[in-house]
């Protein structure tokens, strides 16, 4: 019995074998169906499942979905003042942040790259990853301690006369621009990594200032990976809905899918389009600025 | 070097084009679903069927209870917790639960939709002792059929910073009248949710008798607009606008608010903790003049229960008098188990959370769901969609 049921696996097995030997295209296409049919079912699939829930709309009398094709959804969102408004509001943020970012992270990542030794630059990296160890809640959480009016942002800045800005829009910008610091850095720091340092001593030995050498050599070589860090901190601030809330009483295109998501799922739907035309149009910009030449 | 052949941002572009036409197919050929299919009574409680997968509050089904549960049934208890009365209805909808811990502003909606049945109360013992002002509401009994069992309530209190409101108020109108709520601009904290427009009804309903209104979940156009605008000038003064009981109790905690709306949860944790806050005292009834709006939740079956007989256990497991006791505490609600009194472990919580109170509970208006039909046979009344439309609006 065990010795068939051995011999009978073995079998299989070498068929198995036998079927796949000297078919590339078998081999290729089994080893990518999972990933690839991931991709192409789960991932798009579910985008498409939202495209079209968008032209679907709620029957008013019973609240279900009625699946068929409609416009409504687009007429509220562009009639209504105020889902303009929060778009732009959202948006804004986002850019906001985003510069922010880039201003803080290339001095630190220039520093990391080209400045620090060996040993600083490991702790360095490790100070940079550290904040993403913790839990994002955790740490909105903490910023709103900061931030209250008993806090110790208001605490520090008393004996100057002066006081924090509160929750609100400000504690917003202060708050997701402290979250996604890293996602700049880190890029920048590649990018930066492989300018060869010859390139930047031959500046040098041509006669240009260290300002001239940033301005026309150092600039021009990372500003992709600028702009390829700047997609994350774009992208991550325009679908977040957590950190306004926490902090300010600001509604972001999140916080309004959010609201609208049980009772009206088409209209949730319709406004969660938006992020992502503006996330297109932003890479088509970006790739212009060639941020995805070394990908 | 440039590679020419590749084009990421046209591939995206195919990419999407692709879905557009594929998404346009799909709207254009679906179909309107229809599945009221409204479930019969239990006759009689049978074996359990080993399993039961509820949808529930944060706080009430907690290992402390259900594993005896379990021991005691064998039915092993699965439990998603839903965040909103919205969720909890879509997640009703898909049909694969077997019952919902539903407020006031859920059950209509489940019944009209059919995915509740109603209940047999005789089946479930412990449903004899409950509150009888809890019995036979408008949230859990429609056209005089039972559609769920009674498992606490808790009405939103008017709380405020001792040391920085003076003198106590005795009405709503320090924070909704736009005059008085000024003194306190930026300090004022208001509940984060449509439902919140019942609020400024009530307040309407006291101080505006001229717009007729009765019921603070149903509202004509005018009345409607009416609350709205309050609210919108209510914007300007609020400091903070709450929906995750942590955030009030932070805000308060940290004198970012002063007053406000609260359920008595954030209360008695803030009294605990030593901070100053107070909330209507005794001799006002223990609520603003106007009376307040609150919430009732109810335990339902859906229509597609797979496991009704653990269901049935499980109802009557809930509101049996150490169970509710438990659970109340665990969660700072008043139990709907009157037995339930003699269980808790502070003696004084029922008194604290007006359990046993009718005379408080009268004054309080149940969360409902807004409905366009509401009872005058023209449905002009403004249904939820326009609540929450209207809400998104009013905080900008």
């Amino acid at each position: 019995m065990a010795t068939e049921a051995v011999v009978e696996g073995r079998s299989v097995g070498h068929r198995l074998a036998g079927l796949f030997h000297g078919r590339r295209r078998l081999q290729v296409g089994t080893l990518l169906a999972g990933p690839v049919g991931w991709l192409v079912i789960g991932y798009l699939g579910s985008l498409a499942v939202l495209l079209v829930a968008a032209f679907w709309s709620v029957d008013p009398l019973s609240g279900e979905v009625v699946r068929g094709l409609s416009f409504e959804n687009f007429e509220t969102l562009f009639n209504e003042p105020v889902y303009r408004e929060i778009v732009w509001r959202t948006v804004r943020v986002a850019a906001l942040v985003t510069l922010t970012d880039a201003i803080l992270a290339f001095p630190i990542a220039f520093y990391m790259a080209k400045v620090a030794s060996r040993r600083g630059k490991a702790i360095l990296v490790v100070a940079v990853l550290l904040p993403l160890w913790s839990s994002y809640l955790v740490k909105v959480y903490a910023w709103r301690t900061m931030l209250s009016a008993g806090g110790v942002i208001n605490w520090a800045l008393a004996p100057f006369g002066l006081e924090g800005p509160g929750f609100g829009g400000t504690a917003v910008w202060l708050v997701m621009s402290y979250l996604w610091l890293p996602y700049m850095i880190l890029p920048i720091y590649a990018g930066l990594e492989r300018i060869p340092n010859s390139l930047i001593s031959a500046s040098e030995d041509l006669g240009a200032s260290p300002f001239t050498t940033f301005r026309r050599v150092i600039l021009p070589l990372s500003f992709p990976a600028v702009v390829a860090g700047s997609i994350f901190t774009f992208a991550l601030t325009l679908g977040d809905y957590i950190t306004p809330r926490l902090v300010s009483n600001d509604q972001f295109i999140g916080n309004v899918i959010f609201n609208n998501i049980s009772n009206n799922l088409p209209f949730a739907s319709a406004l969660a389009l938006v992020p992502i035309v503006v996330m297109i149009a932003y890479l088509m910009v970006a790739r212009k600025l060639g941020a995805f030449e070394h990908i | 070097m440039r590679k020419h052949d590749a084009h990421p941002a046209r591939t995206a572009l195919l990419i999407a084009g692709g879905l557009v036409v594929f998404m346009l197919l799909l709207a254009g050929c679906g179909s309107s679903s229809n599945n009221t299919t409204s479930g019969e009574e239990l006759q009689k409680v049978g074996k359990g069927e080993g399993a039961l997968s509820l949808i529930s509050w944060a706080g009430y089904v907690e290992p402390e209870w259900t594993k005896p549960f379990e021991e005691k049934t064998g039915c092993k208890v699965s439990d998603k917790v839903a965040g909103t009365s919205d969720e909890m209805v879509q997640l009703m909808r898909s049909g694969q639960y077997d019952g919902v811990s539903a407020s006031g502003n859920a059950s209509a909606r489940l019944v009209d939709g059919g995915d509740v049945a109603p209940v047999n109360v005789s089946l479930v013992p412990n449903y004899k002792t409950i509150f009888s002002d809890l019995k036979d509401q408008p949230y859990n009994t429609f056209d005089g059929v039972n559609y769920g069992i009674p498992h606490g309530r808790g009405a939103n209190l008017l709380m405020w910073n001792t040391n920085d409101v003076k003198p106590a108020p005795t009405s709503w109108d320090v924070i909704l009248d736009p005059k008085k709520a000024a003194k306190y601009k930026g300090k004022i904290s208001a509940y984060d949710d449509p439902i919140y427009i019942a609020d400024a009804a009530v307040y309407l309903k006291a101080h505006q008798p001229e717009l007729g209104i009765e019921n603070p979940y149903e509202l004509n156009e005018e009345q409607f607009e009416a609350a709205v605008s309050l609210l919108k000038e209510q914007r300007p003064n609020v400091g903070e606008y709450w929906s995750e009981a942590a955030k009030q109790i932070s805000a308060f905690a940290g004198g970012d608010s002063v007053v406000g709306t609260t359920w008595q949860y954030q209360y008695f944790e803030l009294e605990g903790a030593g901070k100053p806050v107070a909330a209507s005292p005794a001799s006002q009834g223990f609520l603003p003049s106007e009376g307040a709006t609150g919430w009732s939740d109810t335990w339902m079956i859906s229509s597609e229960a797979k496991h009704p007989n653990c269901m049935y256990k499980w109802m009557d497991w809930i509101v049996s008098p150490k169970v509710n006791a438990e659970v109340a505490e665990y969660f700072g609600e008043a139990p709907a188990q009157s037995l339930a009194c003699e269980e808790t472990a502070d003696k004084e919580f029922c008194t604290k959370y007006h359990a046993d109170n009718p005379g408080f509970w009268k004054r309080v208006y149940y969360w409902e769901t807004p409905l366009a039909d509401c009872g005058n046979g023209s449905s002009d009344c403004k249904d939820y969609n326009d609540w929450v439309q209207a809400w998104t609006s009013i905080k900008g």
